[in-house]
């Protein structure tokens, strides 16, 4: 398969009172067309600055290097943000954890999604709307047509990822990041939102990355697993082998917090296996 | 042993709420809780299962006397309470305790974790501050915190962190009845497991009774002894933990249970085999 993403060492580091803070420290990741990618680790481990380096969705603060960013062909390091936003938000986007904070509550979801489709795509507004109720059929929300003229709080939180998901997809891109889709969300929605997806990312061919914090969701839609843990990556597997012989202490730390894993006993937590197995890694 | 003695008991509790439709519409009544009976032993965990909108959390607060019931009996320790007709008193309040979903907007962020601690035995005892002060420190240690965190603001910790100060403060009062709502969903698994680990070991130490209210099978399983699952304001199911997760009698529990992620080895290799013999994969 062509890799479609390929990121090579990549570093991002933060300016703090106790000099250089690296959030990102040298991660080689490479997604393919038609795979799904989940990024995993815990919060602080750099899961979602190394993808939001990749958009260019960082503050200024950061410094960002890398040896290779190329998607697609071509070569993300030398660009302008000019010429990166023709790729960003077209070619790439990304859908984040909180659905409610990501949509604008002063206007219309429907306003919202045509306006992408304006800006972007050039439609006019008549087309623009034939295409948001498209849009929104497609990723399940009923009564689409009634449903363009709500505002985001007049939506539960699993509507409005929907929402997000569509606005996402409307360019048709070729690889969709979502961050911590599902971790706002109830389990039942949280499985509805996970099959859309994969459903979504098999109809329309692309790419998907999905990071998470949760072995669960990795469990259910991976093809291929990248590990991270303070900035740096731990391992690298298909998902079959990651769950069935974990190579590092810490992805069997990670899977052995999952409750399922303890009935009664104790859970083990990650620290518990980082002292203990210190040293035995890298 | 004498007959097991219940801590909280509620009989047919309901809770109706009124949205009134402007100046002249009619009013309409939301049954938030439809007539729920539930009882919990000294020592145990009653998990209250459900998705968002089930009347989960309205139980949670009229279990914790922050709401009345609109009808219906509950028994705190064998005697009735009605707060709607009845003063608060001290001792009833130091009863029962809550410990919130978010522990970023449940504790105030310009008051001193120490303070915070403090400030219910101000409230509620006559304890004068050099006790105060000896057992809020205690209390620190006691969930795995520092005496040197005494003099910090919540903004300074992590959400983990964040959720045990708030478990202290909620312990304070020595209460017999711990309210949970949702205490771990807004954590990262990893963090996720060393806070239930904390809470099955201050129930073994203090005989807590815990009221905890989850979507999230998993952890229930982990932590309850009975388990009640609602489903828009009543209760479709309940039981033993074993008797509810070996043999789940209602379609809404069983509809439940489908959408809780599986991790087995087994279950991903059946997953990335339709997943390769889907058509859409070209």
């Amino acid at each position: 398969m062509a890799t479609l993403l390929e990121i090579r060492n990549l570093t991002v580091a933060f300016d703090t009172a106790a000099g250089p803070f690296k959030a990102v420290d040298g991660i080689d990741i490479s997604v393919s067309a038609r795979e799904v990618l989940a990024i995993v680790g815990e919060s602080g481990s750099g899961k979602s600055v190394a993808m939001l380096a990749v958009m260019g969705l960082l503050p200024d603060t950061a410094k960002v290097t890398a040896d290779v960013m190329r998607f697609d062909g071509r070569d993300l390091l030398p660009m302008t943000d000019r010429e990166k936003r023709a790729i960003i938000g077209r070619e790439i986007t990304i859908i984040f954890q909180e659905p409610m904070a990501s949509l604008n509550p002063c206007f219309t979801v429907g306003f919202q999604i045509e306006e992408v489709l304006r800006r972007i795509l050039g439609m006019s507004a008549r087309e623009a709307r034939a295409r948001a109720v498209e849009l929104f059929a497609a990723v399940g929300i009923p009564e689409p047509e009634e449903r363009l003229r709500s505002y985001p709080h007049q939506m539960s939180g699993g509507q409005c990822q929907r929402v997000m998901i569509a606005i996402a997809i409307a360019c048709n891109p070729k690889l969709l990041i979502a961050d911590e889709p599902t971790t706002a969300l109830d389990v039942t929605i949280q499985k509805q939102i996970l099959d859309l997806l994969v459903d979504l990312q098999e109809k329309h061919g692309m790419a998907l990355i999905i990071i998470t914090h949760d072995m669960g969701v990795v469990a259910e839609t991976a093809d291929r697993v990248v590990v991270q843990y303070q900035g740096r990556k731990m391992e690298e597997a298909d998902v079959l082998s990651l769950f069935e012989t974990p190579k590092t202490a810490y992805t069997r730390a990670l899977l052995s917090a999952l409750p399922e894993h303890a009935i009664g006993g104790r859970l083990s937590t990650v620290s518990d296996f980082m002292e203990t197995h210190q040293g035995e890694e890298r | 042993m004498a007959a097991p003695e219940l801590v909280i008991e509620g009989r047919d509790i309901t809770r109706d709420y009124t949205l009134r439709a402007g100046l002249f519409g009619t009013s309409r009544t939301i049954h938030a809780v439809k007539g729920v009976s539930f009882a919990v032993e000294r020592g145990k965990t009653l998990a209250i299962v459900g998705e968002s909108g089930c009347g989960k959390s309205t139980l949670a607060r009229i279990i914790t006397l922050i709401d009345p019931a609109t009808s219906g009996t509950l028994l705190i320790e064998g005697k009735p309470v009605d707060i709607a007709h009845q003063r608060m008193t001290k001792a009833l309040r130091a009863t029962v305790q809550i410990v919130f979903q978010n522990p970023y907007g449940s504790l105030n962020p310009r008051q001193k974790v120490g303070d915070m601690l403090m400030e219910s035995l101000i409230l509620n005892t006559d304890a004068p501050a050099p006790e105060r002060r000896e057992r809020a420190m205690a209390m620190l240690t006691k969930v795995g915190l520092l005496p040197e965190h005494f003099n910090r603001y919540p903004h300074m910790f992590s959400g983990g962190q964040r959720q045990r100060i708030a478990i202290a403060r909620a312990l304070m009062l020595n209460p017999r009845l711990l309210v949970l709502d949702e205490p771990v969903s807004a954590l990262d698994l990893s963090v996720q497991a060393q806070v239930l680990n904390l809470l099955r070991d201050l129930q073994d130490e203090f005989n807590l009774t815990y009221v905890f209210i989850s979507h999230d099978l998993s952890v229930v399983r982990y932590l309850a002894d009975e388990v009640m699952v609602m489903l828009s304001g009543e209760v479709v199911e309940s039981g033993s933990r074993d008797a509810l997760f070996s043999d789940p009698q209602h379609a809404y529990t069983r509809k439940l249970f489908a959408a809780t992620p599986v991790t087995d080895v087994g279950a991903i290799r059946a997953r990335l085999a339709r997943r390769a013999a889907a058509p859409a994969a070209q």
